[in-house]
């Protein structure tokens, strides 16, 4: 329709016009995304008990200068809080995007299959049995994540994986992970135990400087390497058979990505705990701003930041006690998921 | 009118004459199971007792011996976790029988999840304390997460499909879960209780409570039994069983609310517990063909006889703790759980 509209450009087929079209959708989405992340970023570190401008942030974080209040609320408090959301986001989300595209169900997020209680239980059981804190746990998270993926897979093997098995053997070890994180919970003392829920809810209550940097580096690792083996994903979205006839071996690329999807999720995990949801939510917020514009996974990425943004500000400051942010993005992802339920069900159960 | 309408399992001559035999030896072998079962419950727990403090203790305790005490307080234990155990193993033969789901379980499909919310918003809310005001909320959170699972996961044309019934009840579980970590966070103090109920344990249960709940479960007993043929027309697909007489949506009613009968008391008095719904059933169909007639008094003797088997070792291996019974009924019917997914073709989920 387009097309006709531009009669500037005669030589334009109407394929080239639609790849145009799509691209401008694209570049405009991941802009405006990019803007909320940042506009979020600015408010997370500006607003807060007390006000301060972003030229104070700037000074602060950017220039390293010392300004009396700033350097400490945000230099120590507020910067790592944020900085950290924004990471943990990027990660949950573009994890969670792997898993929904790769297994062609937007319900297969790692929160639902698994993989999330895995980093999950072998953290509280750190935490309350083995009196471990800090990077200890971060580590045992992310080694347990890809362990409990890496058993998922490997159980949902029979001549090839199929993604509705996958799904399902998730689900029962996703049940047994839960059940050793209530064992785990009547074990600890009550002081332990707070800690271990609201880690298992999803904070960035204890967000500091230290736990940054091993984030920070594990995704600039895992992050181009996810958009490297992602170039295979369209191709799997055909089914099998056709993924084999274009020379793909679905079976090993499903597998590499898994592999980094799960990893991306399980430091996320690790430093945040499991922020209900966003994993889960953000493909097919994406994937709907999108209409089918290219790649899925940076703008997923981008969405799941805001969400993590936006749930710890309205977690922080508009509610009547404070939540951490895994409870706000928990409630107010439940209805979308019920809808998000019902709606692929009726159009066939697929993204 | 039970004449006019045989089973089709009553069919065939010679099949019936082997599944006959095999449904009798099935029965002894599964009350055999059931009575060593009560046995070990008695028997072994975090003190280790003499048999004859065993016997004592059971008969006419002298509650002075601390032996005799323990195994007293284990006759409790038995008789709630024998309670408990038939509830759950009905239920999951009545939600598998009704949804025509293999993987039908309270826990996985989200039904112990929505008796958890509700019991945890009432300790939190409303202040309720007593076991009986458990029982209430327990059924009401039961029935509208049964209701929300089912009515999602059976949108669309190929209606309730097992995986679809099987995401609708993990994502509706994670939901809850979500909303109830909401009401823990705001109420330390409720969290400390219920974390201990979380887990799902008949440890800590007396007689009188076991008495309290035991009409429920009795009620939900009778009516899943009640619907033991229409399920086995059900089978038979919709259409089918509208053809045999059966009214199909009488049938569900009251197989749901068995469920929800079963299910919400078994919840309220020990806590979610998971996967005895799952196993049971299909343990059981070995021995009993598809007939739910047959196929509901076994899932209601092997799932006793499990769940206590399972308490047993829960008390045995991490003496001198004792871990849950909901933990290892977990441990231990997930792989079965697996097994049955691995053995099917994924186009039948």
């Amino acid at each position: 329709m387009s097309a006709a509209l531009a009669p500037a450009a005669p030589a334009a087929s109407p394929v080239a016009a639609g790849r145009r079209r799509r691209a401008r959708r694209r570049r405009l989405v991941v802009t405006g995304l990019v803007m909320t992340v940042l506009a979020l970023v600015v408010v997370g570190l500006c607003v807060g008990e007390r006000l301060y401008s972003p030229v104070d942030a700037v000074r602060v974080l950017l220039l390293g200068e010392q300004v009396p209040g700033a350097s400490f609320t945000i230099g120590t408090l507020r910067g790592p809080r944020v900085l950290t959301g924004l990471l943990a986001g990027v990660a949950f989300g573009m994890g969670g995007a792997v898993f929904q595209t790769m297994l062609r169900n937007p319900l297969a997020s790692p929160d639902i299959i698994g993989v999330s209680a895995g980093a999950s239980a072998a953290a509280v059981v750190a935490i309350t049995l083995l009196g471990a804190s800090g990077s200890g746990v971060s580590v045992v998270a992310v080694v347990s994540g890809l362990l409990v993926a890496g058993l998922i897979y490997a159980l949902s093997w029979r001549r090839g994986v199929q993604g509705a098995r996958l799904v399902l053997i998730g689900i029962a070890v996703g049940a047994m992970l839960e059940s050793v994180i209530s064992y785990a919970m009547t074990r600890a003392g009550i002081y332990d135990a707070n800690e271990a829920l609201r880690w298992l809810t999803g904070s960035l209550n204890s967000a500091f400087w230290a736990d940054l940097g091993p984030l920070a580096a594990a995704m600039a690792v895992l992050v181009p390497l996810l958009l490297v083996v992602a170039r295979r994903l369209p191709v799997l979205q055909l089914g099998d058979e056709a993924a084999a006839g274009l020379g793909v071996r679905p079976d090993r690329a499903r597998l590499a990505l898994l592999l980094v999807a799960v990893a991306l999720v399980s430091v996320g995990t690790a430093t945040t705990g499991p922020i209900a949801f966003v994993a889960f939510l953000s493909g097919p917020i994406a994937h709907r701003l999108l209409r089918g514009a290219g790649g899925l996974l940076v703008p997923a990425g981008l969405v799941g930041a805001v969400l993590v943004l936006a749930g710890d500000l309205v977690g922080q400051h508009l509610l009547v006690a404070r939540f951490p942010v895994g409870v706000v993005t928990g409630v107010l992802g439940a209805p979308y998921l019920l809808w998000l339920l019902a709606r692929t069900n009726r159009s066939g159960g697929r993204l | 009118m039970t004449l006019l309408h045989p089973t089709p399992t009553a069919s065939s001559g010679g099949r019936s004459a082997s599944l006959r035999r095999r449904r009798t030896v099935g029965l002894t072998v599964a009350v055999a199971g059931l009575a060593l079962a009560v046995l070990a419950s008695l028997a072994f727990g975090t003190r280790v007792v003499g048999w004859q403090d065993v016997v004592a203790g059971v008969l006419h305790p002298d509650t002075d011996v601390i032996a005799q005490a323990a195994v007293q307080s284990r006759v409790a234990r038995t008789v709630l976790g024998l309670l408990v155990g038939a509830a759950l193993g009905l239920a999951g033969a009545v939600m598998q029988g009704l949804t025509r789901n293999p993987l039908a379980d309270p826990l996985l499909l989200g039904v112990s999840s929505g008796a958890s919310l509700f019991v945890v918003m009432g300790i939190a809310w409303l202040g309720l304390s007593t076991l009986t005001q458990y029982v209430w909320l327990a059924f009401a959170g039961a029935a509208a997460a049964s209701a929300l699972v089912y009515g999602i996961g059976s949108l669309g044309r190929e209606g309730a499909t097992p995986l679809k019934l099987a995401l609708a009840g993990a994502a509706t579980s994670a939901a809850l879960s979500s909303a109830v970590s909401m009401v823990l966070l705001s109420r330390t103090d409720v969290f400390d209780t219920f974390r201990f109920w979380q887990v799902g344990s008949i440890g800590r249960a007396d007689l009188a409570d076991v008495a309290q709940v035991a009409p429920f479960l009795l009620v939900g007993a009778v009516l899943a039994v009640g619907c033991a043929r229409g399920m086995d027309a059900l089978a038979l697909g919709d259409e089918l069983a509208t053809g045999l007489g059966q009214r199909t949506l009488v049938v569900r009613l009251v197989g749901a609310l068995a469920v929800v009968l079963l299910c919400g008391t078994a919840v309220a008095i020990a806590g979610p517990i998971g996967f005895v719904g799952l196993v049971i059933p299909h343990l059981a169909r070995a021995f009993t063909g598809p007939s739910h007639r047959w196929l509901l008094p076994y899932s209601a003797v092997l799932g006793a006889a499990l769940l206590l088997l399972a308490d047993v070792v829960g008390r045995v291996v991490a003496r001198p703790q004792e871990i849950e019974v909901g933990i290892v009924t977990a441990v231990l019917g997930a792989p079965v759980f697996i097994a049955i997914i691995r053995r099917r073709q994924v186009r039948e989920l």
